[in-house]
């Protein structure tokens, strides 16, 4: 059967020498490559699963009254979109289990993309001729962060009500155009009645596009330039060292593809997540106290708390306090990001193609960059939580407040120099076996050295 | 109150029901998943102990004729499946393979069994992440156990292509290019036609929201409404006493969210507003915006000892003796002041709409 379709195929499609190439692709064995892998199936989980939901929700801000089989909300004014979600959490079989997975899925999907991208920033994976996958795998997080945020303000309940409201107010901010960036990606001052629609729209068509055209794109390249390797032996610039796609590879892959969708089955199963119910559905006078967005916008929610209400007035025109945290600051986080290989090429004047990685230690500095940028961001994430630390701590939150603004550059200073001496360190203990010869890649001293960890996939 | 008591009741009454149910999964699962790797593992010991002298039995690397075999000998572990060692390795392997899947196939019928019979969410989680679990084990396995895994080496080719290529490349363009007998218009027509297009495509987005109206501007209160309570009572010089606080709305838009007010009443002798607000608090009755100006969550909570408003999303923190100017927090501005009256029958009145536009800021706001 599958010879004859295979046969078939191929007098119309000329596919041998494809295949045979595809079959024998050489895939290195390290499990910090599979990172990718599971930011990859994640999404899969996430489509599967959103395609599913999307059967059910009534993306409308129309008011009706609900008489569910949720007893407690009885009676209640709220709007389609919220009363679609509670029939799919409490009347469809296995709904709230699809809802639940939907929302773990994106959660993975992004501590995915962001350990991914962690393991490629560390092993200097950026370097050329890889520099253009790492601005689209930057566009991809992007995105996934922005689909992660519409995703749960869509559900129109009243804590994503309140990020909606913050988002509306970032967005207003931006100077020249902020009122037609807010108006026109929310339909109006928000709760407008264009505002979900909107929201999705770009949830479930836009944004998913964009992102699944830039997978394709982003494997099409790792498959043209062929993945990286650890150092190692025979592990060179020139050569290759991995297992090759079939068989073991694809059912391991496979495998983990199926481990990714039974870890978020389990999650979306057995951990609440999101529980709108309680919530209630949005109402514009109310708001919740100790309310935080998604883990993956803590840091731009902290930094807006720490950020002095500060206004900038240009001739007649206002730059609100907004502004400055809201935009400017990821702005400038993501510019960095976008532009590190490029600063790094600038500072090393090293513009030779790689294939082996750096160990994180071979490069303090880059290091040291990293491991302060992480400390900065999960300060900043605690300061987007800071009124609930000051309730658990019992602690006032302007005390509070005032100690972060200290910790959020102090910390990552401190990182800095810890992580720098640990590199150097590293660095001086292993020159001792094996000095390092000045001009030589590291690829080249590793080899020789043949002291370094490579892969125990076996 | 009450509605709150019965969600929870009902949130407790679930969580026991699934609490058993839950309880006996996770001893389930965690039972199997310990017996399965014992098993896993005398098995595992007793085919190294047996194979062990195959590894590394033929160390030749598995090259295609692209690859280079100057690259040396790979010495990745190698397993022979033609020897008889390893042929008892894959009849452990067999076992194991089909155990897993035996695993996956009962909770994917455990999932069917739940899901027609209406369980829980607990219960379908749990037997879909079962199924699947163990049907990745089973390939995870299957990959392990009864594939051979040899280390391959190859070649990479250049990133860049060939100097020759790349000029026959270059070469065929400029011949077609040179065929072209007017090109300057097709330049036009490219430059002219993609500027249109794009144009054509951004104006579309004019339609999805414009905020060239005067709704962002728009101060929502205007003169002589009456201020009334979220269900609809209108507010009287007697209804608040010095300290309290309620949310109004003008009469024609209860409810509005850009409209709504907090009503504030204070000890008129405290009140510390500009010259040109002297009258705007009758008998101590102040009245605020109550959409932030740092980022428009409704500022809910008021604190009658310290006179301060504040605003739970991100604890800015304004002073109503004080026109509402910010006093802590990220905010910068102050809250827009709504000026009142009493009329004639004792009715809170607007005296006109907000003394600045309501809402965080922007570009244009005065």
């Amino acid at each position: 059967m599958i010879q004859w379709l295979a046969r078939s195929l191929n007098s119309r499609l000329r596919l041998a020498r494809f295949v045979r190439a595809a079959l024998n692709h050489v895939f290195p064995d390290h499990w910090s490559f599979m990172l990718g892998e599971i930011a990859l199936y994640s999404f899969v989980v996430l489509v599967i699963t959103g395609v599913y939901l999307a059967l059910f929700f009534n993306a409308s801000s129309a008011q009706e009254i609900y008489h569910g089989s949720y007893r407690a909300l009885d009676g209640v004014r709220m709007s389609a979109a919220y009363r679609s979600a509670l029939y799919l959490s409490f009347d469809v079989p296995a709904g709230l289990l699809m809802r639940q997975m939907h929302h773990w899925a994106a959660d993975v999907f992004l501590c995915a993309i962001i350990a991914h991208m962690a393991r490629i920033f560390f092993t200097a994976a950026y370097r050329r001729p890889r520099e253009i996958n790492w601005v689209i795998g930057l566009t991809m997080l992007v995105f996934a962060i922005i689909n992660g945020f519409l995703g749960y303000s869509l559900v129109d309940d009243l804590l994503s009500g309140a990020g909606l409201r913050i988002a509306y107010a970032i967005m207003l901010s931006a100077p020249v155009i902020g009122p037609w960036l807010a108006f026109i990606v929310l339909g109006g001052d928000v709760p407008a009645y264009a505002t979900i629609p909107h929201m999705y729209g770009m949830h479930v068509f836009v944004v998913p596009a964009v992102i699944a055209v830039l997978i394709a794109v982003h494997l099409g390249i790792i498959w043209r330039q062929m993945h990286t390797n650890y150092p190692g032996p025979m592990r060179t610039d020139k050569l290759i060292v991995g297992s090759r796609l079939w068989p073991s590879y694809t059912a391991k892959s496979l495998g983990l593809f199926f481990l990714v969708f039974a870890a978020i089955a389990s999650l979306g199963g057995l951990v609440q997540i999101d529980p709108i119910w309680i919530y209630g559905p949005f109402d514009p006078v109310a708001a919740v106290p100790g309310a935080q967005p998604d883990w993956y916008l803590g840091w731009v929610e902290g930094a807006m708390r720490l950020f002095p209400g500060v206004n900038l007035r240009i001739g007649g025109w206002l730059v609100p306090e907004v502004f400055f945290p809201g935009v400017l600051f990821p702005l400038i986080v993501f510019a960095v990001l976008y532009a590190y290989p490029l600063l790094e090429q600038f500072v090393s004047f090293d513009k030779r193609p790689h294939n082996v990685l750096r160990l994180p230690w071979q490069h303090p500095f880059n290091t040291a960059l990293g491991c302060a940028v992480f400390v900065f961001m999960i300060v900043l994430l605690a300061a987007g939580g800071d009124d609930v630390i000051a309730v658990a701590s019992g602690a006032s939150v302007v005390a509070l407040r005032s100690l972060l603004r200290v910790l959020v550059f102090v910390l990552p200073a401190v990182t800095f120099a810890i992580s720098y001496g640990i590199c150097v360190s590293l660095q001086r203990r292993r020159s001792v076996v094996h000095p390092p010869a000045s001009g030589v890649s590291a690829a080249v001293q590793d080899e020789s050295a043949g002291s370094l960890p490579r892969s125990q996939k076996a | 109150m009450s509605e709150d008591r019965s969600r929870e009741d009902e949130l407790s009454g679930r969580k026991q029901k699934h609490a058993s149910a839950f309880e006996l999964l996770v001893t389930m699962s965690v039972l199997g998943w310990e017996a399965f790797r014992s098993v896993a593992r005398i098995l595992a010991r007793k085919s190294s102990g047996e194979t062990s002298s195959t590894v590394l039995s033929h160390p030749e690397p598995l090259l295609l004729d692209r690859a280079a075999d100057k690259a040396g000998t790979p010495s990745g572990r190698d397993l022979d499946l033609e020897t008889p060692e390893s042929a008892h390795r894959a009849d452990w392997g067999t076992l194991l393979v089909a155990l897993a899947f035996a695993a996956s196939v009962t909770a994917g019928v455990g999932f069917l069994i739940f899901y027609w019979s209406g369980g829980g969410n607990m219960l379908l989680g749990g037997t879909l992440a079962l199924c699947l679990g163990f049907f990745g084990a089973a390939l995870v396995l299957s990959a392990r156990w009864l594939m051979r895994h040899r280390e391959a080496v190859e070649p990479r080719e250049d990133f860049s292509s060939s100097d020759t290529e790349r000029e026959a490349a270059f070469e065929d363009y400029c011949a077609g290019a040179r065929e072209v007998r007017s090109r300057a218009l097709l330049k036009w027509m490219a430059a002219v036609g993609l500027g249109m297009f794009a144009t054509m495509f951004v104006s579309l987005m004019r339609g999805l929201g414009s905020p060239s109206g005067q709704s962002l501007f728009d101060t929502v209160w205007k003169r002589g409404q009456r201020l009334m309570t979220a269900d609809g009572k209108p507010v009287t010089s007697n209804s608040l006493q010095p300290g309290d606080s309620i949310t109004v709305f003008p009469e024609d838009s209860i409810g509005s969210e850009k409209a709504q007010t907090v009503l504030i009443r204070v000890n008129a002798q405290l009140l510390r507003l500009p010259g040109d607000r002297s009258d705007w608090a009758p008998m101590g009755y102040l009245a605020y915006s109550r959409v932030c100006t740092h980022a428009g969550c409704p500022v809910g909570l008021y604190e009658a000892e310290s006179h301060l408003l504040l605003c739970p999303c991100h604890q800015s923190t304004f002073n109503v003796l004080d026109a509402a100017q910010p006093t802590g927090g990220p905010a910068a501005r102050p809250l827009p002041q709504l000026p009142l009256y009493a009329d004639a029958d004792g009715n809170l009145r607007a005296g006109s709409g907000f003394s600045e536009p309501p809402g965080p800021g922007f570009w244009e706001m005065p």
